[in-house]
């Protein structure tokens, strides 16, 4: 799927050290449209480093990020990145917890709303109208990913599970372009995950975004992605298909720790 | 009967006053999860300012003075938040809140050196008449700054609740990082809260600077907010204007009522008795957000 199509996002030479600790190495990643891309490796691997300087947390020490063709600037905060249209989920869960799921998930659509405070108090009217609009979309997800009866529940009190399910839908009201979600399935059983798999799944077939996510559990992975990336101690160690890398030994070093375990 | 009406209605618009001091405290801590020590300052600060544009400095009509201290304001939220609290992005709130110590002593000092140590009177050519209704006497005085009050309350539960931008400074004090995440601008967001402050902080100033004079006592009118808030569940906008009603009804009541039985001056701690009983029985206040924690 990948021949000579540009990369939605390419990542080029991303270097990062935390005091004396090489997280990333020179790593370079590209990411191509409607394509769900893994990026696996072991504890420690510099993953999530990864996603945080795509969406602006962290500044790199080395490299450079084009989106859509364009580099994007050293400086750019989170909230311009995000507003780009690349959209993310936390590994421990960021959830604006005083609220209900609806609400939630309302902020998600924060950027594709238009009306300003003084054009809401004027025209009521006309931001009611938008605000019809939105809740649309939001309900479509909510449907999507199956969360009607929790719409009215405060984000903490709902099972971790469902929390992170509520993040999911925050990130894809906001169609995104890119969507980042950084280990979806984490702590969750067997059922969950595949539940979680599946949305992720339709949400790239269906829905057509564009996925990168992270995660730990290579069986549940290998079956949804297109292609993978492998991190170990902030180094690219391979790339490629699910079956490449199965078979990729660097990888089952690495990652298996034992050959063919 | 009238007598107590009196006395309850007396007690109200104090506590209307008392409202608008807490008003900005539950503004700020709504937006950032932080308690600012600086919410006092801030309404001595724009007291200081007014006088200055209507007497000290210069001899502005009163509502260019008003609207030249609301645009002073402005410019120390800018501040404030630009210079101050954007270091302290995504930090523990714990950090924000020493830095609003800072500030208050910032404004206090800065005041002092512009403005002078002395007590100033401010006058606002509002009518101080009394008039009966059923019986009951009432000030113009109090009833123009209740009418205000409630104005402000309107307008800033409306704010909350129903616009896009008061989603996004809720969901800014939940989660920084989220917040970022999913593209809110979180500096502009807390310049308009401290902005809105300010505005709040304003209307307090010049409030309790008529009653008592701007002086530097006012940065302490504070703490008279602290009662008010307990009661009213900290991040509460209704509920710093219903506790503020409660306290200045009850500590006015008390005083008449109880105060001879136990030989008076009870008005100065009733507040606080009565905000350690709804801590008994409501931790969070009794409009507050009930924060269940998972372990």
């Amino acid at each position: 799927m990948n021949e000579k199509k540009e990369p939605l996002l390419r990542a080029e030479d991303i270097t990062i050290t935390f005091g004396g600790l090489m997280a990333l190495n020179h790593v370079n990643l590209e990411i191509y449209p409607g394509e769900i891309m893994a990026i696996i490796g072991p504890n420690g691997a510099g993953k999530t480093t990864l996603l945080n300087i795509i969406n602006g947390f962290y500044k790199a020490d080395k490299g450079r990020i084009f989106f859509e063709g364009k580099e994007l600037d050293k400086k750019m905060k989170p909230n311009r990145i995000a507003a780009l249209g690349i959209a993310r989920t936390f590994q421990n869960l960021a959830l604006f917890r005083g609220m209900p799921t609806l609400g939630n998930i309302m902020i998600g659509r924060t950027m594709k709303m238009h009306a300003n405070i003084f054009s809401q108090a004027l025209y009521w009217r006309m931001s009611e109208k938008e605000e019809i609009e939105h809740r649309e979309a939001v309900e479509y997800i909510i449907d999507f990913l199956q969360i009607e009866n929790i719409r009215k529940t405060p984000a903490s009190m709902l099972p971790y599970g469902l929390q992170k399910r509520v993040e999911l839908a925050r990130a894809l009201v906001a169609e995104p372009k890119l969507l980042l979600l950084d280990e979806p399935m984490a702590g969750m059983n067997l059922e969950e995950k595949e539940d979680i798999a599946r949305f992720v799944l339709d949400a790239n077939e269906e829905l057509g975004y564009t996925i990168a996510l992270i995660e730990h559990d290579m069986g549940v992975v290998m079956d949804i992605c297109d292609r993978m990336v492998v991190l170990d101690f902030g180094n690219k160690i391979a790339e490629g298909t699910p079956d490449e890398i199965k078979s990729n030994p660097k990888v089952i070093k690495a990652y298996l720790g034992t050959a063919g375990g | 009967m009238t007598f107590f009406f009196e006395v309850l209605i007396t007690g109200l618009m104090v506590g209307i006053m008392y409202s608008l001091v807490a008003l900005g405290f539950a503004l700020i801590f709504k937006a950032s999860d932080v308690f600012n020590m600086a919410q006092g300052a801030m309404s001595l600060f724009a007291g200081l300012a007014l006088v200055g544009f209507l007497y000290q400095y210069m001899h502005l009509p009163l509502w260019l003075a008003l609207l030249c201290t609301v645009g002073v304001m402005t410019i120390c939220a800018y501040l404030i938040v630009y210079g101050i609290l954007r270091a302290l992005v995504a930090r523990p709130p714990a950090m924000l809140f020493m830095a609003t110590f800072g500030i208050a002593y910032i404004l206090e000092g800065l005041g002092q050196s512009i403005y002078g140590t002395q007590a100033k009177g401010l006058e606002l050519g509002i009518p101080e008449k009394s008039f009966e209704v059923g019986g009951i006497f009432m000030n113009s005085f109090d009833l123009t700054f209740a009418g205000v009050a409630a104005l402000f309350v309107a307008a800033l539960v409306w704010f909350f609740q129903k616009t896009r931008n008061g989603r996004a400074l809720r969901a800014v004090s939940d989660d920084h990082e989220a917040a970022l995440s999913v593209g809110i601008p979180l500096l502009k967001a807390w310049s308009m809260t401290w902005v809105i402050a300010g505005i709040v902080a304003t209307v307090a100033g010049v409030a309790w600077g008529t009653r008592l004079g701007v002086q530097f006592s006012l940065g302490y009118i504070a703490w008279k907010a602290l009662p008010v808030l307990i009661i009213g569940g900290i991040d509460s906008i209704p509920g710093a204007i219903i506790a503020g009603l409660i306290v200045g009804a009850g500590e006015n009541l008390g005083e008449v009522f109880l105060g001879p039985y136990v030989g008076g001056g009870i008005q100065t701690f009733f507040p606080y008795l009565l905000a350690l009983l709804v801590l008994y029985f409501k931790p969070y206040g009794l409009f507050g957000k009930e924060i269940i924690e998972r372990v």
